[in-house]
């Protein structure tokens, strides 16, 4: 079998769309930094979660230490059970809280955790005690609408 | 008179219904005899090589050029609105995602379907008027083995290819505009396309898209080209025809695989 010009541009071509599709995986999506070492799973449980989604960073100062691993609905305490895959590399104190927060005013949600004191850490199956849900924003602006109507409600009398 | 006119009319109806339901169960006799016979296509792999580069590396600069062009009008339009809200940071996402997910496989498989497809239609039924396809019948060489399946096989492998090409090109294209001329943060359109576009939701299902694509548009054009009337008229019909049942199949595949793979993310 003889090899001919046609053989060096097919393979062209298969080059180049595999490379396109590496670059599309790389450059363009997550797979650069999805978490590929070893994890731990905790779990946390909030009152709301508010727009929290599967597969959301998990960060702690800032630096994104793991992902939310899935969200469901505990029916016995009425609230969301929220499980976290966390690094392995990276150890925190059994009463570490968890809060959800927004980056920005509109950007999307993230699980922060903040490191308590406790000496022995976290290990895989372990439920976080201490949280704080999302902020939600018809809540906040009720309570402030409240606490205004009350104000007046005092100046008058 | 009328009444004549509306019975004649009826009696149309009917008959293309009953029409493409015969074509319709030809289609799928033709699609399952091509997918039985591509046993001998894979054993000569040179056959598929051959239409590959007819397929694949000549529909290159097509996809290329119009995926760059694509990408940069995605970025200009995609800025001008984002801007309105003051977050036009998001520029990668909206740039990445509308290309990975949609615009992508299926502005590449319209493409396709008109450069490759047609081409295809044109030259089986050209085979088809010129009497090679029964003259190789009568050398006991099966004409969807030998033609058929190798074309069959090279569209569905190129049309991947291509799709993530377009998209690929389409991202530097809205790069080029956003970052480069217009001067969105190169960190932020970068950083944030990477925390929104998944692998496996939006990469893998785009990939899985132009696969379908690339079987329907192939199947369509070789089908049209096999079933053409032995004429001049015969072929140019059925190449027309290629290109416009293709492009619907597309369209309306593209909207059934989106409810599945899209739904709730």
């Amino acid at each position: 079998m003889e090899r001919s010009s046609l053989d060096l541009w097919v393979g062209l071509f298969v080059c180049a769309g595999i490379a396109a599709l590496l670059i599309l995986a790389l450059k363009v999506g997550n797979a650069g930094n999805t978490l590929s070492g070893p994890t731990y799973e905790v779990t946390a449980q909030f009152d709301n979660i508010g727009g929290l989604k599967p597969r959301a960073p998990v960060k702690s100062a800032g630096v994104v230490v793991g992902r939310v691993a899935s969200i469901s609905f505990d029916s016995e305490r009425f609230a969301a059970k929220v499980v976290l895959r966390i690094d392995q590399d990276y150890k925190f104190p059994k009463d570490t809280t968890a809060a959800i927060l927004t980056s920005g005013l509109l950007g999307e949600q993230y699980v922060g955790l903040d490191a308590g004191g406790d000496s022995a850490n976290l290990a895989n199956g372990d439920t976080l005690k201490l949280t704080q849900s999302a902020v939600v924003l018809e809540k906040l602006i009720s309570q402030f609408l409240y606490s205004k109507a009350a104000e007046g409600g005092d100046a008058k009398k | 008179m009328f009444n004549r006119l509306a019975h004649l009319d009826v009696r149309n109806i009917g008959h293309h219904t009953v029409e493409s339901l015969y074509r319709l169960g030809y289609w799928t006799r033709f699609f399952a005899l091509t997918l039985l016979h591509s046993g001998p296509s894979f054993a000569r792999p040179r056959l598929i090589l051959r239409e590959l580069y007819f397929t694949g590396v000549l529909s290159l600069i097509i996809i290329l050029v119009s995926g760059l062009f694509v990408g940069m009008v995605l970025g200009l339009q995609g800025y001008e609105t984002l801007q309105t809200y003051g977050s036009e940071s998001a520029l990668g996402v909206l740039v990445a995602l509308s290309l990975v997910r949609e615009l992508g496989p299926v502005v590449s498989a319209l493409l396709f379907a008109s450069r490759a497809g047609s081409a295809m239609t044109a030259e089986i039924g050209l085979m088809k008027a010129t009497e090679q396809l029964a003259a190789m019948e009568m050398m006991a060489v099966d004409p969807i083995a030998r033609v058929v399946a190798p074309r069959f096989w090279a569209g569905v492998f190129s049309m991947p290819l291509l799709a993530a090409l377009f998209s690929a090109m389409g991202v530097f294209g809205g790069y080029l505009v956003g970052v480069v001329m217009i001067g969105v943060d190169e960190g932020s359109f970068w950083s944030q396309m990477q925390s929104a576009v998944d692998v496996r939701d939006d990469i893998l299902n785009g990939v899985i898209k132009s696969c379908v694509f690339g079987i329907a548009v192939t199947t369509i054009a070789l089908f049209e080209g096999y079933d053409a009337p032995p004429t001049a008229e015969g072929v140019s019909g059925a190449t027309t025809r290629t290109v416009v049942t293709s492009s619907l199949v597309i369209l309306g595949l593209d909207f059934l695989l989106t409810s599945f793979m899209f739904r709730g993310v």
